[in-house]
């Protein structure tokens, strides 16, 4: 097979064979986390990314460096495609102190001021409020910079997705509300938690911009998350997007996943893998070979490898930082008299 | 110094600071146009326009995520909530958001932000309006809570509180607006620190330890039982966290003898905090059981008459310092 090179949605070879590379990544990340994590090196709950990797990596692709990025408690992907070196993300999962919240976080709270990376929420629905915040700033500052808000459909039915989405419509503020429609919201299936099927009546109550795409189709959902941003980025106002996704493992690691058919499963993954499906379009237009995919499955397996080796070599915490960060001036409960009692200025 | 209204120093606060930093803006229901609904905000809507003054929604959680976030992207938010009943919508953000985000994040964010709201009882307005609250909050790692009681500190905490880098709770009182106090000439630039109480009235026969309304409350009490010859010393705490237990030790170890007064609940309240912190730090300089003077144990009934049963009043106070304190002979 004559590789090509030809162009896809306006992106040449190199930029598809990255955008295929970071889906592997993310991937082979997600299933070394659940390994570390079935071994005890990973505490609390792990929110898995498999299956959503188009989702992700074709949203974060249509951003700029200076755009934000405000996500759920499944984040690693989102971190990791934000530009935050995996190793950081690991060692974050194995609570250590060069992990990217310095271990405080752990799982569900990756964060980088320099990647403008602004946390995975474990609140569910929180990123849409806190996100609107950010837009604002942006606005008011003059910035190019846009605001995206990822969250799942169970986030849609919290209350902060009425009172954001109002106010960001209302003062135009440059934010993509960006619904990764996976179908579950832990095990309560989106037809039983939605009275409408789509998001699309919800985003017209708002008179909102709205956008449904199949979040499986890595170009799709790239294209649609491009116009979303211009549409910010143009002062016309913000988005709501419905990428409509699976996830390939239960909620967390401790979900079994009773409420949903083994065959429903087998349906999606056969059928539906978005990095399958990618590599049968690159295949299609002669972009891709075996070849090249293998190589990008062995350069993930060995930076996932590098990845948990150094959050298994990276120190713990120090015994200190316990009290570190709580507030920016160090005060605790009680002010005792030999702090400095005047305010900075 | 001239005399001004507290309602008066709080925007003198808010304006003065607007005009030294442009990243300081201020959001809220009803405080553009209307002016706020304790007249806080009026005028600074003509002076500073609608982008840095901003009305919005009755929407109590996206305003306190908007500030949040403004925050984080560089601005310093005011957000005013009508009333601190209403704090209980946005509280999720406050608690798991505001207070967490440094520590959880590794250090990372800041969270320049001011909330601003009126708490308290005694103007008929019934159990959803008139609650004090703060103790929910001042039970928060990652929060400071700040409580004025006079107009000089209402504009020099006002006036730290923006220019500080944390999320501060600045709780007002709805019965402190038109209570006039001496504060500086305007041009006169001045602060006051948000971890340092006071002394408003100093005695050597018991420590009342209070703050926001109920100073006043106490003052009037500490006139009253002078003349019978007992002197009580007067803190004003100002800030609840962090809280200035020093000021308060040093005057135990003058005094001997505590009374707490707040206009909130007794149970698992403020004064129950500092009580113990009292006992803990500084249990051999007591000479008698602390005294606690609280809002009834109910939710604040409507009823001119009720209400004033329900609320912490001068002569509560006074029966607490009697019951711990001596009588001079004299009076008995």
């Amino acid at each position: 097979m004559a590789i090509r090179n030809v162009t896809l949605a306006g992106l040449d070879r190199e930029q598809l064979l990255h955008m295929h590379y970071q889906m592997v990544l993310i991937r082979r990340f997600e299933e070394k986390a659940a390994e570390e994590y079935t071994l005890g090196k990973i505490g609390g709950f792990l929110h898995l990314y498999i299956g959503q990797e188009a989702s992700g990596v074709g949203a974060l692709s249509a951003l700029r460096p200076e755009d934000y990025v405000v996500s759920s408690y499944r984040e690693h992907g989102h971190a990791i495609l934000k530009g935050i070196d995996p190793k950081a993300v690991m060692a974050e999962l194995f609570g250590k102190a060069t992990g990217c919240s310095k271990g405080r976080g752990g799982s569900m709270h990756m964060y980088s001021a320099e990647h403008n990376l602004i946390g995975g929420q474990a609140i569910v629905g929180a990123q849409l409020a806190i996100g609107t915040g950010i837009g604002f700033a942006s606005q008011y500052e003059g910035k190019q910079s846009v605001v995206s808000v990822m969250f799942g459909d169970g986030a849609a039915d919290e209350g902060a997705f009425h009172e954001a989405l109002n106010l960001a419509s209302l003062w135009k503020l440059p934010v993509v509300y960006y619904c990764e429609n996976n179908q579950y919201s832990m095990g309560m299936a989106v037809t039983k938690a939605w009275s409408v099927s789509s998001l699309e009546p919800r985003a017209a109550a708002y008179g909102m911009a709205y956008e449904r795409v199949d979040g499986m189709d890595l170009l799709a959902v790239r294209e649609t998350m491009l116009r979303a941003a211009e549409r910010a980025r143009k002062g016309e106002g913000p988005t709501l997007v419905e990428s409509v996704t699976y996830r390939f493992r239960g909620h967390s690691m401790a979900d079994p996943a009773y409420y949903r058919t083994r065959d429903e499963e087998a349906r999606w993954r056969s059928s539906r893998d978005p990095i399958a499906l990618f590599e049968a379009k690159l295949k299609e237009n002669d972009i891709i070979t075996d070849d090249d995919i293998a190589a990008a499955n062995m350069r993930a397996d060995e930076v996932v490898e590098e990845c948990a080796q150094f959050a298994e070599e990276s120190p713990v915490p120090e015994p200190d930082a316990l009290y570190d960060d709580v507030l920016a001036d160090g005060t605790g409960a009680i002010a005792w008299r030999n702090q400095p009692s005047t305010p900075r200025d | 110094m001239r005399t001004i209204t507290y309602r008066d120093a709080l925007r003198e606060a808010i304006a003065e600071e607007m005009r030294r930093n442009d990243r300081v803006y201020i959001m809220g229901e009803d405080i553009a146009g209307y002016g706020g609904t304790y007249a806080v905000t009026k005028g600074l809507f003509e002076e500073f326009g609608e982008k840095r003054v901003k009305d919005t929604p009755l929407a109590e959680e996206i305003i306190i995520g908007t500030a949040i976030g403004s925050a984080i992207g560089g601005l310093r938010p005011i957000a005013e909530l009508m009333t601190m009943n209403f704090s209980l919508l946005a509280s999720d953000l406050i608690i798991n958001s505001a207070a967490k985000f440094r520590y959880m994040f590794g250090g990372q964010p800041s969270i320049p932000m001011v909330i601003r709201m009126p708490g308290g009882g005694g103007a008929q307005r019934g159990a959803q309006h008139s609650q004090m609250l703060e103790s929910m909050f001042a039970h928060i790692p990652g929060l400071k809570l700040v409580m004025p009681a006079t107009p000089y500190d209402a504009k020099g905490m006002l006036k730290s509180a923006i220019r500080d880098e944390d999320p501060i709770l600045f709780v007002e009182h709805e019965l402190l607006y038109s209570v006039k106090g001496e504060v500086p000439d305007e041009g006169e630039e001045y602060t006051v620190p948000l971890n340092r109480g006071i002394v408003r009235r100093e005695g050597k026969d018991v420590t009342l330890v209070t703050f926001s309304r109920m100073m006043h409350i106490c003052l009037q009490a500490a006139e009253e039982l002078a003349k019978e010859g007992i002197e009580a010393e007067v803190i004003d705490l100002r800030s609840i966290r962090p809280i200035d237990l020093d000021l308060v030790l040093e005057s135990l170890r003058k005094t001997n003898r505590v009374v707490v007064a707040e206009e909130g609940w007794k149970y698992y309240g403020t004064g129950q905090g500092i009580a113990a912190l009292i006992y803990e730090h500084g249990f051999d300089w007591l000479d008698a059981p602390i005294g606690h003077v609280t809002g009834k144990d109910v939710p604040m009934p409507y009823s001119k008459s009720l209400e004033q049963l329900a609320l912490p009043a001068r002569n509560d106070v006074i029966a607490a310092v009697k019951a711990i304190v001596p009588q001079p002979a004299g009076a008995r």
